[in-house]
């Protein structure tokens, strides 16, 4: 091992920064550092005892040191705690989205076996098939690519090339590509736009991710009829985006956790839709990113809004 | 000829079982959640019922029990079919009174067919 690898290991910041914590939950270096403070009170309560003979005064010296041990302790276990929870997470994340590719995979499994078995398929029957492993195939390549996403927001966080964008153009672009599938859905996908909307600075990439991330979801949690309503509205310097839905909303106990990552519906027996649990983890940081704000208000069994505004350039 | 129920909300997996069966000679009947899966087992009392158990409203070892406790759908054999794999959730639908538990993606529709014989010929 060389110089530089030992300088490494034994340096608690660049540990810490490796594995991306914050130095104040990183028990590398908290360790170092609740053991330097044992130390330096215990030497340097010796002098002062030494100094001022008087009893009070050592005993209010040890009783701070104390309290303030118990301070990085504190510290340390809450570290643990954080880490231990981040890989629990972790774990669920890999059973849910190995779950999730699982029954693309099986859809295009079966349907080859079922083209095998049937001897006079005609070609109607066989574009069918065709389309039924399209349909699987398509959805595997969308859990992936958010994953890839996640895995880039995470280490490098987001590369934004803001650029200036018609946000009902992008709308009404989107409502074109989504007819087929909202007509499938029994769902209605309308634009109610003020007239003179400016620009906004955003990636257009991320911004397309986004308005079809949220379209996604209107779509997946409305059930029979459904009714998207989507609305901009330009708001001083900024403009505002509402995507409102009528279906079966967001459980009160979900609401806290809908912007993170590997987050599904608390109870994913019941509430199990396509998805990755990533979306709207992107969306926010495409967001963010872009010095915008993004929330949402909802009631269960009535439906859910979110929105988002940008600032005008 | 035998009836069988598939419960299953995944419209690509229903289809392939489905056109699949009623080619062995079977007539297949699809539920898409758990609340209309018990609804039609009792009311069309099947052979044999295929259940999943990520379903909408209520999930597989919900209707399973139901089925289980209720008296004219008790008798009829229950093969769970799904993705989720482990060995508690094999535990608990064994023990509340499925026949068998097959995981989706290990097996093919010809494994399925023949399990699905045996079945019922038991």
């Amino acid at each position: 091992m060389d110089k530089e690898k030992i300088y490494q290991k034994l340096n608690p910041f660049s540990q810490c920064q490796k594995y991306n914590i914050n130095i104040w939950q990183c028990p590398s270096f908290l360790f170092p550092l609740s053991g330097s403070i044992t130390i330096v009170a215990m030497v340097s309560t010796y002098f002062i005892a030494v100094e001022y003979a008087r009893p009070e005064i050592v005993a209010l010296i040890v009783i701070s040191v104390a309290a303030l041990l118990i301070i990085v302790n504190y510290l340390i276990t809450k570290g643990f705690e954080n880490l231990a929870q981040t890989n629990q997470l972790k774990s669920e994340f890999v059973n849910i989205t190995s779950h999730q590719l699982r029954t693309p995979l099986t859809g295009i499994k079966w349907t080859i076996d079922l083209m095998r078995k049937s001897k006079d398929i005609t070609s109607e029957e066989l574009l069918e098939r065709l389309d039924d492993i399209e349909e699987s195939n398509q959805r595997m390549i969308k859990l992936v690519n958010d994953l890839l996403h996640v895995a880039k927001i995470e280490q490098e966080g987001l590369t934004l090339n803001p650029e200036n964008i018609f946000l009902n153009k992008i709308i009404n672009d989107l409502i074109k590509e989504y007819e087929l599938l909202a007509n499938a859905s029994n769902t209605k996908i309308t634009l109610e736009t003020e007239l003179d909307i400016p620009p906004v600075k955003i990636d257009a990439q991320g911004i397309s991710m986004l308005m079809h991330n949220l379209i996604d979801n209107a779509i997946k949690y409305t059930k029979e009829e459904g009714l998207i309503k989507i609305r901009l509205i330009k708001k001083r310097k900024t403009v505002r985006c509402e995507i409102e839905d009528n279906g079966v909303g967001i459980p009160e106990m979900d609401k806290k956790s809908i912007f993170k990552k590997f987050f599904r519906n608390q109870n994913i027996m019941k509430h199990q839709t396509v998805g990755s649990g990533l979306g709207l983890f992107i969306a926010k940081s495409v967001i963010e990113g872009s010095n915008g704000k993004i929330g949402f208000w909802s009631k269960e069994n009535k439906g859910t809004t979110f929105w988002f505004e940008l600032p005008i350039n | 000829m035998k009836k069988i129920l598939f419960i299953e909300d995944e419209p690509t997996l229903q289809k392939a079982i489905g056109r699949y069966l009623e080619q062995e000679g079977y007539e297949i009947e699809n539920a898409l959640d758990g609340e209309l899966g018990i609804e039609m087992a009792k009311k069309d009392k099947p052979d044999l019922i295929l259940l999943d158990i990520i379903l909408p409203k209520k999930d597989g070892f919900e209707v399973l029990k139901e089925l289980k406790e209720d008296e004219g759908t008790k008798n009829i054999p229950v093969i769970i079919l799904t993705n989720l794999e482990s060995d508690s959730n094999v535990e608990k639908a064994l023990s509340l009174g499925a026949t068998t538990y097959l995981v989706k993606a290990n097996y093919n529709l010809e494994e399925i067919s023949k399990k699905i014989k045996e079945t019922l010929s038991q």
